[in-house]
């Protein structure tokens, strides 16, 4: 019987199957923990008087709450709660024996950058974490998704999970993207056309020749937006691109190990004639770059579009009424106060790069205020090597050290009640960014271009390209 | 956790579908280290002004939400993030049951291993639930049936382990850490992994 990929990773994990009255126990290949959904599991293991099993499958990082600038990155953490929380993580860990990547470490970041950036991230492993967009990982051809505290819990004590079996859903993206559209214009528009819950209870599986054209950095960013369409998680077959990646990364495995591993690797792809559970077909070639204009990733126009027109939904009149948007209305040329360049998402170094293409010899709207936040200590060194730090400050963005930052707001980064926010991150909830804002996501190509012309801007019109 | 057999209460209706976690809980109170005291920011940004007062018009502010311990949502409820403080937050409110026709992935296992019943029905049920806000309903988790006072009553799915586990107030960890065996096995098989 031809299987898919994730029914071959799914099965090398079974350490029990599921029957009808227990899920299946799965095995973890990775754990990795940070500090805002850990504190109340080793908590749970000191009450029970338990330890943690694999110290060596575990690693730790900060991120979430932690500040970006430099000064209070290395005098310690200002917010009050949060230091507690930074703090507790420390001392879990050293208590538990776990690495730690801490505030003055050269590897710290977002913890779904530092995993594959170490080479932790690897084709065929089962990987969580207490985040959501674990589902990043899975560009690798791992099996990865978020659990909440409770599992963080039970992955610490047994470093098993216990998972009812997902359905499977392939993805299939055809022909290839057109310059100036990336491959966060394609999962928000995967996510426009499948919905914010068309992924629930699924594994989706992003295949086709638009797919294998990506480098690893923008299959993460579509693998990490699988979430947004409710997915358990994303996953994107290995191939030489994921190899040469892994490669030279300084945890991957080396030698005669590296050698079996690739020959493992080569046999997940999903077999020919292998069926999914569903499909959903499209074409790459045709699409915009994409922009969000409502309150969840799934409210998502081409960015020459106009704001579509639900008439008698009150939900979808409520979430315009926050944006402060009209149906009908183009967003082409609306003002914007804040751009944010950096998360799981976008904040990688081809990234930063794309965003610097356009702000290169350019300067940014006096009206808009920009953060570019590196997604880890690791990309912010790559980047300040090519002196992309000189372009974004001399374009007049403020540069960052690493973190979620104005992704989620925890740490202070956050947008003003009633600004509107150019965003790379993944969520715009209402408030996501801080009580009142207003998010639209949109690429970093996008985000730079609306920095510089200081309202929402076709990036292919900087690019050079016919917009 | 405490045992679950039956939850009869009055429904409280929140109609808006995709309800995310970021609105249950905002992230700014994820700085907590405890699983406790999360009831008072359920909502907050719905339930208070940016000056801390409740808003009246706000389902949770008015008079008959009082020891409501059903809450009845619209399609999608409880997508976006992995943080358990959003179920946490809804039992130290008083809510025992969620009522949608889809409850996200994350969500509805972060509620079952904390004692949250994340109850699936159908678009019919669903109408009428959101129809007759207040309605007195009745929840039999053994039976996996709700009963509206209509007469009507449906069943729901439930995973049966974790029905097990809620009925008889048993913790998920348990069942693993019996596993110990078969996971030492698996691990002697994969060291090259
Ligand atoms: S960058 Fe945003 S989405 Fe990613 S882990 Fe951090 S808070 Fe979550």
């Amino acid at each position: 019987m031809p299987k898919t990929m994730f029914q071959k990773v799914w099965e090398q994990h079974e350490v029990a199957p599921e029957t009808v009255e227990t899920p299946a126990v799965l095995f973890i290949d990775l754990h990795l923990i940070h500090e805002v959904t850990t504190p109340q599991a080793f908590e749970v293991l000191r009450q029970k008087g338990l330890s943690v099993r694999r110290t060596d499958l575990t690693l730790a990082t900060m991120d979430h709450s932690t500040p970006t600038r430099t000064e209070q990155v290395f005098n310690g953490v200002p917010v009050t709660a949060a230091a507690r929380q930074v703090q507790q993580l420390e001392r879990n860990c050293t208590a538990a024996g776990i690495e730690l990547l801490n505030m003055s470490s050269d590897l710290r970041g977002i913890v779904h950058i530092i995993g594959p950036e170490l080479g932790l991230t690897r084709p065929g492993r089962t990987i969580v974490c207490g985040d959501s967009h674990t589902s990043t990982h899975g560009a690798f051809g791992a099996l990865a998704f978020g659990i909440g505290t409770t599992e963080v819990g039970h992955v610490f004590a047994t470093q098993c999970i216990l998972q009812r079996r997902p359905k499977t859903f392939a993805i299939q993206v055809n022909q290839k993207l057109q310059p100036g559209v990336t491959a966060k214009d394609l999962v928000l528009a995967i996510i426009g056309q499948i919905g914010v819950e068309g992924g629930t209870g699924h594994v989706l599986e992003f295949r086709g020749e638009a797919i294998r054209a990506l480098d690893m950095e923008q299959r993460m960013t579509v693998c990490n937006m699988s979430i947004e369409a409710g997915a358990r998680a994303g996953m994107i077959a290995p191939d030489e691109t994921t190899f040469s990646y892994l490669a030279d990364k300084p945890r991957s495995p080396s030698g005669a190990a590296w050698e079996r591993a690739v020959e493992r690797w080569r046999a997940l792809p999903t077999d020919a004639g292998a069926i999914f559970d569903r499909e959903h077909t499209m074409d790459a070639a045709i699409l915009e770059p994409m922009i969000t204009y409502g309150t969840h990733p799934g409210m998502v126009i081409p960015i020459t579009g106009t704001v579509p027109d639900r008439k008698g939904d009150p939900v979808f009149d409520k979430a315009l009424a926050y944006m402060g948007f009209q149906s009908g209305e183009a967003l082409l040329g609306r003002p914007v106060n804040v751009v944010f360049i950096g998360s799981c998402t976008n904040g990688r170094l081809g990234d930063l790069r794309g965003a610097a293409q356009l702000l290169r010899g350019r300067k940014i709207a006096g009206t808009v205020r920009m953060l570019v936040v590196p997604g880890s200590q690791q990309v912010k060194a790559a980047a300040e090597a090519e002196g992309l730090d000189r372009i974004f400050i001399e374009a007049g963005a403020e540069w960052r050290e690493s973190g979620c930052s104005m992704c989620i707001g925890m740490n202070g980064d956050t947008v003003a009640r009633g600004e509107y926010s150019v965003s790379t991150s993944n969520r715009n909830f209402e408030g996501r960014q801080g009580a009142g804002a207003r998010t639209l996501l949109a690429s970093p190509l996008t985000a730079a271009a609306s920095a510089i012309r200081g309202r929402i801007t076709d990036p292919r019109e900087l690019l050079g390209g016919k917009p | 956790m405490d045992k679950i057999t039956t939850i009869r209460s009055r429904t409280v209706v929140l109609p808006a579908s995709n309800i995310d976690t970021d609105q249950i809980i905002p992230a700014r109170f994820l700085t907590t280290t405890t699983r406790f005291g999360l009831g008072k920011q359920l909502f907050a940004d719905w339930r208070y002004a940016p000056d801390g007062s409740p808003r009246a018009e706000f389902i949770l502010n008015q008079p008959q939400a009082t020891g409501c311990q059903v809450l009845v949502a619209g399609r999608n409820f409880g997508c976006g993030s992995s943080r358990e403080h959003a179920p946490w937050a809804l039992l130290d409110y008083g809510f025992r049951a969620v009522i949608s026709t889809e409850i996200a992935d994350i969500f509805r296992n972060n509620s079952l291993k904390n004692g949250l019943l994340p109850i699936v029905v159908d678009d019919t049920t669903s109408r009428w639930l959101i129809e007759n806000p207040a309605s007195q309903i009745s929840i039999d988790l053994a039976s996996a049936t709700l009963r509206l006072p209509n007469g009507l009553s449906v069943n729901f799915p439930i995973d049966p382990f974790a029905r097990y586990c809620l009925l008889n107030g048993v913790d998920e960890l348990g069942f693993l850490l019996q596993q110990q065996d078969h996971i030492a096995a698996y691990e002697q098989r994969h060291k090259d992994n």
